[in-house]
């Protein structure tokens, strides 16, 4: 128990998805300009990353890893299929995506509304793949793939959100011409990193 | 019926339009200067934070990258008459992954060493949103020509970028360019600052590389 709270807690804080790996920055970017829009994405991001990391974990284990046909007999005992991982694991996101693209559109209509065009960019925001593939290459065992799935989802959000807060003030300064938008949101998004950075000191 | 009015178009434009006319040729300079798919377009920035340290990773990203959009662009503009447009997503995945297993298992053959370092950050080339960009943007409504030029454009403006970054942040941050330690062999005693190895320090700098371009090009952000 003590472990899954470890690794909650570091992926969440010291392993932040965006301030430590900056993975999925184009739609922490992209839709960071209003604090409602940037948590709805976050829940949406926190939901996909969680459900695909344990089914990855699944398949990597049971059937990627190289000897996993054993049961089938020994001549199937070579079959090493470690080399489709990365379109196994794009497949499995995309039909996540998909899917909860359907379930939301049909049960709750209002939330599809304000979700609709940024539900379909969830399949190619970076750290949903990222967490799949960080996730292989540690030694976890499902319950801890699935903490940390959700541990990553949440510090997404947190961080998306804590950008859109301070990027909704950002309005009302006068920034330079040539610096404002994007340029500016890049400095911010350095500083911040930095502050998540006195989290390291912290020994789990 | 319509389809083969369609390849007679086809031919007809090819022969009237020179390979190298104005028009291509814009599609290559555009992405270096005021269409940058970094600076301007915000795509595919996570990997340009990531694997910057140094220059020869840096290097081999953004060749793996071109390779794998240009030839992903020609994949798709060939199909884009064909592709329900509803699947259209799970098939340019497909299709980029493909891509990628293929640079990944060369990168693997032939510079193991540069792969290691550069660890999920090729396969996250399926992510990237350079590729999927381009593909919905430009090569599910264009020929294959100009697809594959659109296609090396954006990858060398995502390479220029990116060895921007690096120079700067290997130069100064480790005191040395493509691992050779020239504040060393200068005689200079360079301590390094660390603070531009870190995520944080290339994000400021890439801030700072955006506000120096658009002082230069004069463009400007709406509020």
């Amino acid at each position: 128990m003590e472990n899954l709270i470890n690794i909650g807690v570091r992926s969440i804080f010291i392993d932040n998805m965006i301030f430590a790996y900056f993975l999925g920055m184009c739609s922490f970017l992209a839709i960071s300009k209003k604090v409602k829009t940037a948590f709805g994405l976050g829940i949406a991001v926190i939901f996909v990353i969680g459900v695909t990391v344990p089914i990855n974990w699944l398949i990597q284990n049971y059937v990627l890893v190289p000897g996993s046909f054993a049961w089938l007999g020994p001549e199937f005992a070579s079959i090493d299929l470690s080399f489709l991982q990365f379109i196994v694991f794009i497949s499995v996101i995309a039909a996540m995506v998909q899917l909860t693209e359907m379930a939301v559109e049909k049960f709750s209509p209002a939330l599809y509304g304000t979700l609709g065009i940024f539900l379909p960019l969830i399949a190619v925001n970076c750290s949903v793949l990222g967490a799949a593939l960080f996730m292989v290459g540690r030694p976890y065992d499902l319950a801890e793939a699935t903490v940390f799935g959700l541990g990553s989802g949440i510090g997404w959000l947190l961080a998306i959100v804590a950008l859109a807060g301070v990027r909704e003030k950002m309005k009302y300064s006068n920034v330079p011409g040539p610096l404002r938008g994007l340029g500016i949101t890049f400095i911010l998004v350095g500083l911040m990193s930095l502050g998540f950075l006195s989290f390291l000191g912290f020994a789990l | 019926m319509s389809a083969a009015t369609d390849v007679v178009e086809e031919v007809k434009e090819k022969k009237s339009e020179p390979l190298f006319s104005k028009k291509n040729r814009k599609l290559i300079s555009n992405p270096l200067d005021i269409d940058n798919p970094i600076t301007v377009q915000v795509l595919g920035i996570c990997s340009a934070l990531a694997v910057t340290t140094q220059m020869k990773p840096a290097f081999i990203m953004a060749l793996s990258l071109t390779v794998v959009t240009a030839s992903s662009n020609v994949a798709i503009s060939l199909m884009r008459t064909t592709i329900p447009s509803r699947i259209r997503i799970i098939v340019q995945l497909a299709i980029v992954s493909l891509w990628v297993i293929l640079v990944d298992q060369v990168l693997k053959a032939y510079v193991y060493d540069v792969s290691k370092q550069l660890s999920v950050f090729v396969g996250l080339i399926i992510t990237n949103c350079i590729v999927m960009g381009r593909l919905e943007a430009f090569a599910m409504g264009n020929k294959p020509w100009p697809s594959f030029l659109d296609g090396l454009g954006n990858g060398f403006g995502y390479g220029m970028i990116l060895m921007a970054i690096a120079l700067v942040r290997e130069l100064f941050g480790g005191g040395s360019l493509f691992g050779y330690k020239v504040f060393a062999e200068i005689g200079i005693p360079y301590q390094g600052n660390g603070l531009l190895l870190l995520p944080a320090g290339a994000c400021i700098l890439l801030g700072v590389i955006i506000w120096v371009q658009r002082s230069l090009n004069g463009y400007r952000e709406a509020h």
